[in-house]
C-alpha cells in the first residue's frame, strides 16, 4: 500500500528527515512514535502529498506522488496536527465541501455527511459554526473530513492532541472502528496512544526509524535480551550485606554484565526467605551464564526471568539516548 | 460543477458570512455615495454636463473599486496559509489553476456586486439629465476589467505569503506602480513613455471606458494583465503546493 524508499526532507542544510525507508501493506495500523521535532509531521505530510521530499521515492497504491500526486490525493485521507476547519462555515456546510473538493458527487456527499457526522459524533453541531466547537469537537470535525471520501490510506497526525482524557478515549475508540475499513497511519509523541491502537510501531528520532515492530517484537528485541532479574539465596552464612556482595561479585565477573542492581535495605529484603532479587543488566541475553556461575559459585538460584520494563523505558532510552 | 465552482461557492459565502466584505461594500458605497454627492449636487454641479458628471463618478468609482479589489484579494490565499486550512486544498485532488480560478471569481463576483450596488448614482443621472444608456454600461464594463485586473494582482500578492498585511503592501505597490505608470509617461520622453502609457492601469486604456468609449485594444490590455497576474499566482502556488 505505502512504500518508501530512501526518502529525505531537508530545509535548506538542516535535514529533518532520513533517509527512511519502509512498506506498510494494506489494512496496516502503524503508529509513528518519536518525540516533538524528529519529523514526524514532515513524514505525514509527504505521504499525505503536501510536502516533497528531496529526494527517494514513495509510492501509495503503486502510483508515485510526485508523478501522480492527483491520483494519490484521491486514495488519501489527511488530518494534519490542527484541524483545517474554516471557522466561518458550519460543521455541515465544512462537510459537504471537503466532500465535494475531494472528488464526491453532490449525491454521494448528501449521503456520506450523515454518515461520518453519526460516525465522529458530531450529528448535533451540524448547524454549529466551526470557530463556536472546542478543541475535541474540532478534532472529531477533522476526522470526519479525512474519511469523508472514504479513502484507502487515513493520515492522522497528532489525532489526541489537545485532547482530555476522556476525548482521548474517544478517539481512540474511533481509531480503531477505523481500522477495519482502511489503512491507517498515527502519529504520537504519546506512547500508550500508539501501543493501544497500533499493529505496528516504528519509532524515530532525529529524523530516522531507530526501531519498528510491533509492541511485542518491539519488547522481545529491545527489552528482554537486555536485562533479566534473579532470585538468589546466598551460600555464604554472613550478614545480609556481606552475602549480597558475593552474589554481586559472582555476577559481575559474568563476561558482558554491565550492571547490577541490588536491593538498598539487603537485610530487609533477605529476612522472609533468605533470598534477594538482584536485576542484571547486559549487553545480551545472559541468563545462562549468569546461572551457571551462580550455581558454580555455590548459590541457589531460586528464580530466573527476563526484565519486563515498561515500553515506555525503551521508547525513552531510543529517542533520549542517555538520559533513559 | 468542477472544483473552481466548489471553491468559488465556498470563497462567496465566506465574503457574505464574514463582516470584512460588509465593510468592504460599505465603505466603498458610502465614498462613492460622498463623492457623487459632491460632483452631482454639490456647489459646483450646475456647472457640469450630465455626461461630465458621469465621467467624473466614474473616476472617483475607479480608485475605489482599485482599493476595494486589494481589500477583497488579500485574504484569499493568505489566511489560508494563516488558519491552516490550506493544506486541505493541498492535500485535495484540485489543482492549482482551480483554486486560483475559483478564489478569483468569488472575489470578482463579490466586487461585482457592490459596483452594481451604485447603479443608483448613473440612474439618477440618467433621470435628471442627458447621457447615453451605452455610456453606462461601458463605464461599468470599464470598473469590471478594472476591478478584475486589480483583483488578480491581490490575489498574486496574497499567494506569496501569510501575511494579509505584506499580501496589501505588496499588491499596492504593485497596482500603485502600474498607476504610476501614466503621470509619468506624461514627464518621460519617448520611447519610455510610450512604454509607460501602454502599460498604465489607468491612463490610455482606462479613458475610453469612462468616456463610454469601448475599444478593443483597452480590453485585450485589462484582460491580458489579468491571466498574467493569475498565471503568476498559479506559478506560485504550484511551487509553494510542495513546501
Amino acid at each position: 500500500m505505502v512504500h518508501l524508499s530512501d526518502v529525505t526532507k531537508y530545509y535548506g542544510k538542516k535535514r529533518a528527515l532520513g533517509p527512511v525507508s519502509f512498506e506498510i501493506e494494506r489494512g496496516d495500523t502503524v503508529g509513528f512514535l518519536g518525540l516533538n521535532g524528529v519529523g514526524k509531521t514532515t513524514l505525514l505530510k509527504i505521504l499525505a502529498c503536501g510536502l516533497r521530499p528531496s529526494s527517494g521515492t514513495v509510492t501509495i497504491d503503486g502510483l508515485d506522488i510526485l508523478d501522480d500526486p492527483h491520483e494519490v490525493r484521491k486514495r488519501v485521507g489527511y488530518l494534519p496536527e490542527l484541524p483545517p476547519v474554516y471557522g466561518d462555515m458550519t460543521v455541515g456546510d465544512y462537510l459537504h465541501f471537503a466532500g465535494r473538493i475531494r472528488g464526491l458527487a453532490p449525491e454521494a456527499v448528501a449521503l456520506r455527511v450523515p454518515e461520518v457526522e453519526e460516525y465522529a459524533r458530531i450529528t448535533e453541531v451540524h448547524d454549529v459554526p466551526t470557530r463556536n466547537l472546542s478543541q475535541g469537537y474540532r478534532q472529531r470535525v477533522g476526522v470526519a473530513q479525512a474519511i469523508i471520501h472514504d479513502p484507502d490510506l487515513l493520515i492522522l497526525d497528532e489525532p489526541t492532541h489537545d485532547l482530555d482524557p476522556v476525548q482521548i478515549m474517544e478517539m481512540r475508540s474511533m481509531i480503531r472502528a477505523l481500522k477495519d475499513s482502511h489503512t491507517i497511519l498515527i502519529s504520537s509523541h504519546i506512547l500508550p496512544e500508539i501501543s493501544q491502537t497500533c499493529d505496528r510501531l516504528l519509532i524515530l528520532n532525529a529524523g530516522e526509524i531507530v526501531a519498528s515492530g510491533t509492541e511485542a517484537e518491539l519488547g522481545d528485541t529491545l527489552l528482554r535480551s537486555r536485562g533479566m532479574v534473579v532470585t538468589v539465596r546466598p551460600a555464604v552464612d554472613a550478614a545480609a550485606t556481606a552475602a549480597l556482595e558475593a552474589v554481586e561479585r559472582v555476577i559481575r565477573a559474568v563476561p558482558g554484565v554491565t550492571g547490577v542492581g541490588l536491593p538498598d535495605r539487603p537485610a530487609r529484603a533477605m529476612a522472609a526467605t533468605g533470598a534477594v532479587t538482584v536485576r542484571v543488566d547486559g549487553e545480551a541475553d545472559l541468563r545462562a551464564p549468569v546461572c551457571r556461575a551462580l550455581v558454580e559459585a555455590g548459590h541457589d538460584v531460586i528464580g530466573l526471568s527476563l526484565a519486563e520494563r515498561e515500553l515506555e523505558r525503551v521508547f525513552v532510552e531510543l529517542v533520549g539516548g542517555a538520559e533513559a | 460543477m468542477g472544483a473552481t465552482g466548489i471553491i468559488f461557492r465556498r470563497e462567496f459565502g465566506a465574503y457574505v458570512r464574514s463582516p470584512m466584505g460588509y465593510i468592504v461594500a460599505a465603505v466603498v458605497l458610502l465614498l462613492d455615495g460622498i463623492l457623487f454627492y459632491a460632483l452631482a449636487l454639490g456647489p459646483r454641479a450646475g456647472e457640469r454636463l450630465s455626461g461630465e458628471v458621469l465621467m467624473g463618478f466614474f473616476y472617483n468609482a475607479s480608485g475605489l473599486t482599485a482599493v476595494a479589489a486589494v481589500a477583497l484579494s488579500i485574504r484569499l490565499i493568505a489566511e489560508e496559509r494563516a488558519a491552516g486550512t490550506q493544506l486541505l486544498l493541498n492535500t485535495s485532488p484540485v489543482r492549482d489553476w482551480e483554486i486560483v480560478l475559483g478564489k478569483f471569481l468569488s472575489a470578482l463576483a463579490f466586487l461585482s456586486a457592490i459596483t452594481v450596488a451604485t447603479l443608483y448614482m448613473p440612474l439618477l443621472i440618467l433621470v435628471n439629465g442627458k447621457i447615453a444608456v451605452g455610456h453606462i454600461v461601458v463605464g461599468y464594463l470599464g470598473l469590471t476589467f478594472l476591478g478584475a485586473a486589480v483583483l488578480s494582482i491581490g490575489l498574486f500578492a496574497t499567494a506569496l505569503t501569510r501575511h494579509q498585511l505584506v499580501a496589501a503592501a505588496s499588491a499596492s505597490v504593485i497596482t500603485g506602480t502600474l498607476f504610476l505608470l501614466w503621470p509619468l509617461s506624461q514627464i518621460v520622453g519617448p520611447p519610455l513613455s510610450r512604454v509607460f502609457a501602454a502599460l498604465a492601469i489607468h491612463g490610455r486604456h482606462w479613458a475610453g471606458f469612462q468616456a463610454g468609449l469601448f475599444h478593443l485594444r483597452d480590453v485585450v490590455y485589462y484582460v491580458a494583465l489579468t491571466y498574467f497576474f493569475l498565471y503568476a499566482a498559479t506559478k506560485v502556488m504550484e511551487a509553494k503546493r510542495w513546501e
